[in-house]
């Protein structure tokens, strides 16, 4: 099968429904992109002040004006537009965006997001991550399921200084989909090949199994 | 009345512990011109309100790598590693700001608020020291208006009024400081003649403006 990231980036690709403005954050969010069907009618917001957001240009077809929330050359789809900075967040926090997908460090059964610093060793600061958690109807994490040495990130508390509390209603790792409920995280989807006793040796919290557990579709 | 002055005018504003707002994200958009003369210049001990401190060698970055920033209130700081280390070494106060709340902190000072009430940052170390105010059965944090002593602005065009055209993603947050600052000083790509600019494309209205360079 495909690396971890191009299952969750195709997964979370599947999430959207025609007309939804959504917001992808730094990452592996940015890469589920390209998976978001062409010709379909999913806008995408660029934080630093645009609706539109297109594909990489090809070399030498760069404009310096024209750049992603992480500096990176991009394009502006026809119909695209522009704004300022508080517009953007306006749209953000205004309930105008359906989802924002966003990575994590730490997700709780509270439906908790840490991704903002490690107190100590990184602090880059929230950029506009506590804005897009608060604010969008729907908040999507997509993220490897274990950090890099194989320890769980979907945890029953999280330890990391917060970016939001009680805002995150799906979680995709390369192991399945969990949506986030008042009594816990629900196992919705399995991956292909991994059985529920793989999921929840590497998931802290408790996972509430319902009797008919989906197969992640990509 | 002309605003468009020499570059060597602009710099003459810039003094010592001056809390200066600077326009752009990641560098896009930032007048980079008054930047670099900031740096020539070397006041010391500022107050820098900006999205973020840019890279080492762009935009607000250039001023933390030549220590003249004695405070930042940004929203990151990620990708300017200078940034970190003077923070952990205590040789510069960080304020971090989530990037919305920033905005609107600035937009309110420049629309002449009080604050304004919003639920992102609840529940994380944003509200500590904060009043926090339920309304409708909502919880808020209250965030106040934030305002300096001199923006810098970056536009596409601009006419000798001030009024001012941005291009693409190089608006950013230069359209709020514009409205936040007692002294306006605006970096512009192209100076037009009045009347070059169709009053319904003007984003920023030349009133608020109080000098222009060419960048």
């Amino acid at each position: 099968m495909s690396n971890p990231r191009e299952i969750i980036a195709k997964r979370v690709a599947r999430f959207f429904n025609e007309g939804d403005l959504v917001n992808l954050g730094i990452g592996m969010p940015t890469a589920v992109a390209n998976y978001i069907p062409a010709g379909s009618n999913i806008m995408l917001q660029s934080e630093n002040g645009f609706i539109g957001l297109g594909p990489t240009p090809s070399q030498g077809q760069e404009d310096k004006d024209v750049v992603n929330a992480g500096a990176a050359p991009v394009t502006i789809l026809p119909g695209g537009v522009c704004f300022d900075s508080a517009t953007s967040f306006a749209l953000i926090r205004g309930g105008h965006l359906a989802a924002t997908v966003l990575g994590a460090l730490e997700v709780d059964e509270k439906g908790n997001l840490a991704n903002w610093m490690v107190p100590g060793k990184m602090v880059p600061g929230m950029g506009g991550a506590m804005d897009l958690a608060a604010g969008a109807r729907k908040v999507i994490i997509a993220m490897e399921h274990t950090t890099k040495k194989g320890a769980p990130k979907i945890l029953k508390k999280c330890t990391l200084p917060l970016t939001a509390a009680n805002e995150v209603d799906y979680i995709v790792t390369e192991l399945g989909v969990m949506k986030v409920t008042k009594d816990g995280i629900v196992l919705k989807e399995l991956a292909s090949g991994v059985t529920v006793e793989e999921i929840q040796s590497k998931t802290e919290a408790k996972l509430i199994v319902p009797t008919t557990v989906g197969s992640m579709e990509l | 009345m002309s605003k468009i002055a020499e570059r060597e005018e602009a710099l003459a504003r810039f003094t010592d512990n001056q809390c200066v707002m600077i326009g752009g994200f990641l560098g896009t958009g930032t007048p980079e011109s008054l930047v670099d003369g900031l740096v020539e210049k070397g006041v010391k001990n500022l107050t820098v309100i900006a999205n973020d401190t840019a890279f080492p060698g762009k935009g607000v970055g250039k001023l933390v790598v030549n220590k003249q920033t004695s405070k930042v209130i940004v929203s990151h700081i990620g990708t300017n590693p200078e940034t970190g280390r003077q923070m952990h070494a205590k040789e510069m106060e960080v304020e971090l700001v989530p990037q919305g709340t920033l905005a609107e902190r600035i937009r309110s000072a420049g629309a002449g608020l009080g604050g304004f009430l919003t639920s992102t940052g609840l529940g994380t170390i944003v509200e500590e020291g904060k009043d926090k105010i339920t309304k409708g059965g909502r919880t808020y944090i209250l965030e106040l208006p934030i305002k300096a002593d001199i923006a810098l602005i970056k536009a596409w065009k601009a006419d000798k009024y001030g009024n001012l055209v941005y291009r693409r993603t190089s608006r950013n947050f230069n359209p709020v400081m514009a409205m936040a600052a007692d002294f306006v000083i605006v970096e512009a790509e192209e100076i037009v003649e009045l009347g070059m600019l169709d009053p319904d494309e003007i984003i920023t209205p030349g009133a608020v403006v109080d000098m222009i360079v060419k960048g």
